[in-house]
């Protein structure tokens, strides 16, 4: 950012009599308010385009020709720009539009959830007149409607500042409220029977100036000056949003955006603003449990067990076997601290590097490490070049989603999507190119101009890309997962091929799963040690600390799961994973857990995985501990803890450093500060940063300089697609029947079930229609469905949502494979 | 579900093709749906949407800050009788409870036969000549509570009352929401060639001209 202050373009207005500095184009009530003096507002918001709707920052200006009243946040600041906020016309005139708002303003506020932190009571009562001379009836509607689910209208409160409805069209994309009818009858509403079906809809409640619209988790539940408030970071994708953390009584209440430059402005996806609910929901398991010793072959039964006693068995587990045959699956929701002390009780206390935080559908740690880093703002650099190599941003990131809607259409980016399917961006896109599922390797190279064997159509299209990134210096590429239903060496080729190609490229690894950049920084990887440093280069440092160190690279999700079935795994530690659920072959998960001796849980909730395991260790959740996460940037940030887990649930850090005290008596660390202190000492990416003062760093976070290796990876073979075989697509979407989503009674309905799609046209040469019941048949399992038409699905494939109910689009999918095809039988 | 019959559609397409952005569209297409089905309809809306690359809801918003778009159904014939000041002064009252006992309807409803629906009016703009009343917007001056009778009568036979308005009109009284009986056709030599707002660099192109 340049310092406005010394820029030769600075302006140089007066307010109140004072000389100030306002940057070139900026708005005069921001302006004002940078330097201390506050103009008030009801329309006006930072991060969307002005309209001047509610004439309340009306003051005085006089640019030459003369003082008028005109409103402050519709005037661009000019040189030698003179304002007066405090004149008797512009007292007089803030006095009469607040008079006007609250004629039809019903004074409920007693009432009204917004009361307490509302901007029409505040504002009423440090610029109104005082008194109203209106004696008539004031206007009525029919109280609350739902505008969608989650978030109620209370229409009569509303002064019609167009906010929410501006949010809707400018920032979310989804314009479905407006203003209907017109003078003393306009009103915000949606269609007849079309709700307000956003992702983001709970931000229009977040910047509502008044209490019209509320969102119903928090209505009536409590007034905003019994909230005691912290901010913290929302754990729940890697993008790492700001959040301020409501709770009163013990009990979190409310999760609001908190404006963060660099991350998220302020906005949050309804998914991450409601989840709260789940924390509190009474089926969270609240102490340990361990399953009964039952005769062989009937179902386990799990009691409640006391800590010492479920550690005791935990330690029992562990020495019954060799460190090889122990496995450790999970740990991206846990803090980078219960991260760094997991990844020493497994690697340097246990000595096995079976290790892996993700479940398959990430990407290889050497592959990201290998790619030069890029941060958000670098991403949506103005003017820049933002190619999409898989993943839909809008149903995996929300809030990175809204950073790059706006980087596209408010600041000249232009984005080239490489995907197998249409994603949320597919309309901004200035080429949004289909790239068959497999291919997105053949895409790169034609882009790097080498031969390639694309139909021609693509590669004419590829060719005009081509012009576009040759004439523009600022290229990012967003990394993510083109389809669960093949391996991720598709897009990391392309990738590692890209970088090649463009040197100058960042990559911006869309990894989803919370804090899982700073499970791979802490080493919960294979072949992996904290600090992102591999086995050998590691070790030594780690040595005053760590009584042993694993010597040859472990196994990944998917091959530990493969040696279990053939009985190499006797003891699998579960951090918070559920891979019955979360990992794309359920078979082989079943198989897997069948054929292990002990199955260790730490987790929230009763997951099907949990149900499975013989030692179960409650853990507390992000709005109950203290700690530190890392987003998909390598920024940290504080999580603040605002209430107590329920029952004996323990933060997971504490659950470690249990463990490691029963493991090897006598180990450091022992205490918090302790293990952050060991953390910097140990960690060469984490040796200047300071674990133990985190609550102190700013709401931008710091972002870690990871460095960068080298990589090779060894070129996969993808099967040629056989004719008349349909290749598999799986995408997530943003609801799905994830474990939270289910316990959390704003977001449980939100799944849009399962719709498996094929081109119309493959419909049509096969003979059957959106009735016909098919038959998938893949590699080791079918499934009986319906097929939708939908001519956005490129042909000769076949795209699912992940994880939705309806037939388990999982029994399809072989992760042996690169890629899976399928046949398709009409019944 | 579409709502335009066949004919309309194609025209909704030439409307929609004559500006650089759809959406600007949207209003003429109101209309077009206005004319096809005396007022705007759920499904009007959502195929204006479509067509016009808005969602349903902003094509309500837009429509219904217009009061001539009626949002409900409305009578073969809208009467609507001026009761601003002047024609107030020279008569409008006792038409207006005239044409109210007259077709036995109360003001903003419609008669039993669905032909006519009665509303009052603002001031219509045409005070020399008051007290004035205006059936599907086309103008009886001096109006008087048997020039109404005469124009019903007519209405009702089938026959065109023009002849009695105010611009000596021997043609036929379109129904509601037809906006003229000449349909525009602009070909596409005479097309206004509007760019895309993207496409323009530099100043507006009246401003080249005027330099």
């Amino acid at each position: 950012m340049t310092d406005i202050t010394s820029a030769e373009t600075a302006v140089s207005i007066t307010v109140d009599g004072k000389k100030v500095t306002a940057k070139p184009g900026e708005l005069l009530i921001d302006a004002c308010e940078r330097n201390g003096t506050y103009i008030p507002r009801f329309c006006h918001h930072s991060r969307m385009q002005p309209v001047g709707m509610c004439r309340m920052c009306l003051v005085e200006i006089d640019t030459g020709r003369g003082p008028a009243l005109q409103p402050s946040c519709m005037i661009e600041c000019s040189n030698e720009m003179v304002v007066d906020t405090q004149s008797k016309k512009t007292i007089k005139a803030q006095e009469g539009v607040l008079e006007f708002l609250l004629i039809n303003h019903p004074l409920d506020c007693p009432i009204c959830d917004k009361g307490g932190e509302c901007p029409l009571q505040d504002q009423t009562m440090a610029f109104g007149p005082g008194e109203s001379r209106f004696i008539e009836e004031k206007r009525t509607y029919r109280k609350p409607i739902p505008v969608n689910e989650n978030v109620f209208l209370d229409r009569e409160r509303c002064v019609l500042c167009d906010r929410c409805t501006r949010f809707a069209d400018q920032v979310a994309g989804d314009s479905l409220i407006h203003f209907i009818d017109r003078g003393n009858k306009t009103q915000v509403n949606t269609y007849p029977d079309q709700p307000f079906s956003s992702y983001f809809s709970g931000n229009t409640v977040q910047i509502c100036p008044v209490g019209a619209l509320t969102a119903a988790p928090f209505r009536f539940k409590a007034r905003p000056w019994d909230l005691t408030e912290v901010e913290s970071t929302s754990t729940f994708d890697s993008v790492g949003n700001r959040i301020s953390v409501q709770e009163s009584r013990d009990r979190v209440l409310r999760f609001t955006g908190v404006d963060s430059d660099s991350v998220n402005w302020g906005w949050l996806t309804d998914k991450e603003r409601f989840i709260f609910e789940a924390y509190s929901n009474e089926n969270r398991l609240s102490g340990p449990l361990t399953t009964n010793e039952v005769a062989e072959g009937s179902q386990k039964h799990a009691v409640a067990t006391s800590w010492s006693e479920a550690y005791e068995k935990f330690v029992k587990a562990i020495n019954e076997t060799t460190p090889e045959r122990i496995a450790v699956i999970g740990g991206s929701r846990l803090t980078n601290e219960a991260q760094y002390i997991w990844s020493k009780i497994a690697k340097g206390i246990i000595g096995t590097d079976n290790v892996d935080a993700q479940l398959d559908d990430g990407f290889s740690p050497e592959v990201l490490l290998s790619l030069n880093p890029s941060t958000i703002d670098k991403t949506c650099k103005p003017g820049g070049v933002i190619i999409l190599l898989g993943a839909d941003p809008k149903e995996e990131l929300g809030a990175l989603y809204l950073r790059l809607r706006h980087a596209i259409l408010q600041d000249q980016c232009k984005l080239i999507e490489l995907t197998p399917t249409k994603t949320g961006l597919s309309q901004l896109a200035t080429h949004s190119i289909r790239v068959p599922p497999g291919k997105t390797l053949e895409a790169v190279k034609a882009l790097s101009g080498e031969p390639s064997e694309l139909e021609d159509d693509i590669l004419k299209e590829l060719t005009k890309v081509q012009k576009i990134i040759k004439n523009n210096d600022s290229i990012s590429v967003l990394l993510g997962r083109t389809s669960l239903a093949e391996t991720s060496s598709i897009v990391e080729e392309g990738a590692i091929k890209l970088q090649e190609y463009l040197p100058k490229a960042s990559f911006l690894p869309l990894l989803r799963r919370g804090n899982i950049n700073g499970a791979i920084d802490m080493g919960l990887s294979p072949g992996l040690l904290p600090g992102r440093c591999d086995l050998e280069e590691g070790s030594d440092k780690l040595q005053n600390y760590w009584p042993t160190c694993p010597t040859h690279k472990g196994f990944k999700t998917k091959e530990m799961f493969e040696a279990a079935t053939d009985g190499q795994i006797d003891v699998l530690i579960l951090l918070a994973a559920d891979p019955i659920m979360d990992f794309p072959d359920s078979q082989l998960v079943q198989e897997a857990l069948d054929r292990i001796e002990t199955v260790i849980a730490v987790d929230i909730f009763a997951t099907d995985s949990v149900l499975q395991a013989d030692i179960v260790l409650a853990a507390a959740t992000a709005t109950e501990i203290e700690g530190s996460f890392t987003n998909l940037e390598g920024r940290i940030s504080p999580i603040r803890k605002s209430v107590t887990p329920p029952g004996t649930a323990r933060p997971d850090w504490m659950i470690a450093l249990d463990l490691v005290q029963y493991l090897v008596p006598n180990l450091g660390p022992s205490t918090f500060k302790e293990l952050c202190e060991e953390i910097s000492l140990v960690s060469g990416i984490h040796k200047d940063f300071d674990f133990s003062k985190v609550e102190q760093i700013d709401k931008e976070g710091v972002v870690l300089n990871r460095g960068k290796n080298k990589t090779q990876t060894s070129l996969i073979k993808i099967p040629k697609q056989k004719a008349n075989s349909f290749r598999l697509v799986v995408t997530r979407s943003m609801y799905d029947k994830g474990v939270l989503s289910a316990h959390s009674s704003a977001l449980k309905g939100l799944a849009p079930g399962s719709r498996i799609k094929a081109n119309p046209k493959d419909m049509e040469k096969l003979g059957i229609t959106s009735d016909s019941t098919v038959r998938l048949i893949g590699l080791k399992g079918e499934i009986q469905t319906r097929l939708t038409p939908d001519p956005e699905t490129t042909r000769g494939t076949i795209h699912a949502l992940w994880n939705q109910d309806g037939p388990d689009i999982r029994k399809l999918i072989d992760s042996s494979l690169p890629v899976n095809d399928l046949k398709i039988e009409k019944i | 579900m579409a709502f335009f019959n066949e004919e309309n559609e194609e025209i909704a397409k030439e409307i929609v093709g004559r500006y650089p952005v759809a959406r600007s569209a949207l209003i003429p297409l109101l209309h077009l749906a206005q004319e096809q089905e005396g007022w705007i309809t759920k499904p009007a809306m959502e195929q204006i949407a479509e067509l016009t690359d808005t969602t349903s809801v902003e094509v309500l918003g837009t429509g219904t800050f217009y009061e001539m778009f009626k949002f409900h159904p409305v009578g073969k014939y809208l009467i609507k009788v001026c009761t601003n000041i002047s024609c107030q002064l020279l008569g409008a009252d006792e038409l207006f409870e005239h044409v109210k006992t007259a077709l036995d309807v109360e003001e903003g409803s419609t008669t039993e036969d669905g032909l006519f629906t009665f509303e009052e009016a603002e001031c219509v703009a045409a005070c020399t000549e008051a007290p004035c009343f205006t059936v599907n917007y086309r103008y009886f001056h001096r109006a008087t509570p048997e020039l109404f009778d005469e124009v019903v009568v007519d209405l009702k036979a089938g026959e065109s009352p023009l002849s009695k308005g105010c611009a000596d009109d021997q043609g036929v009284m379109p129904k509601h929401g037809t906006l003229s009986r000449v349909r525009q056709q602009i070909p596409k030599t005479r097309s206004a060639g509007i760019k895309h707002p993207e496409e323009i660099k530099g100043p507006p192109s009246w401003i080249e001209e005027v330099v």
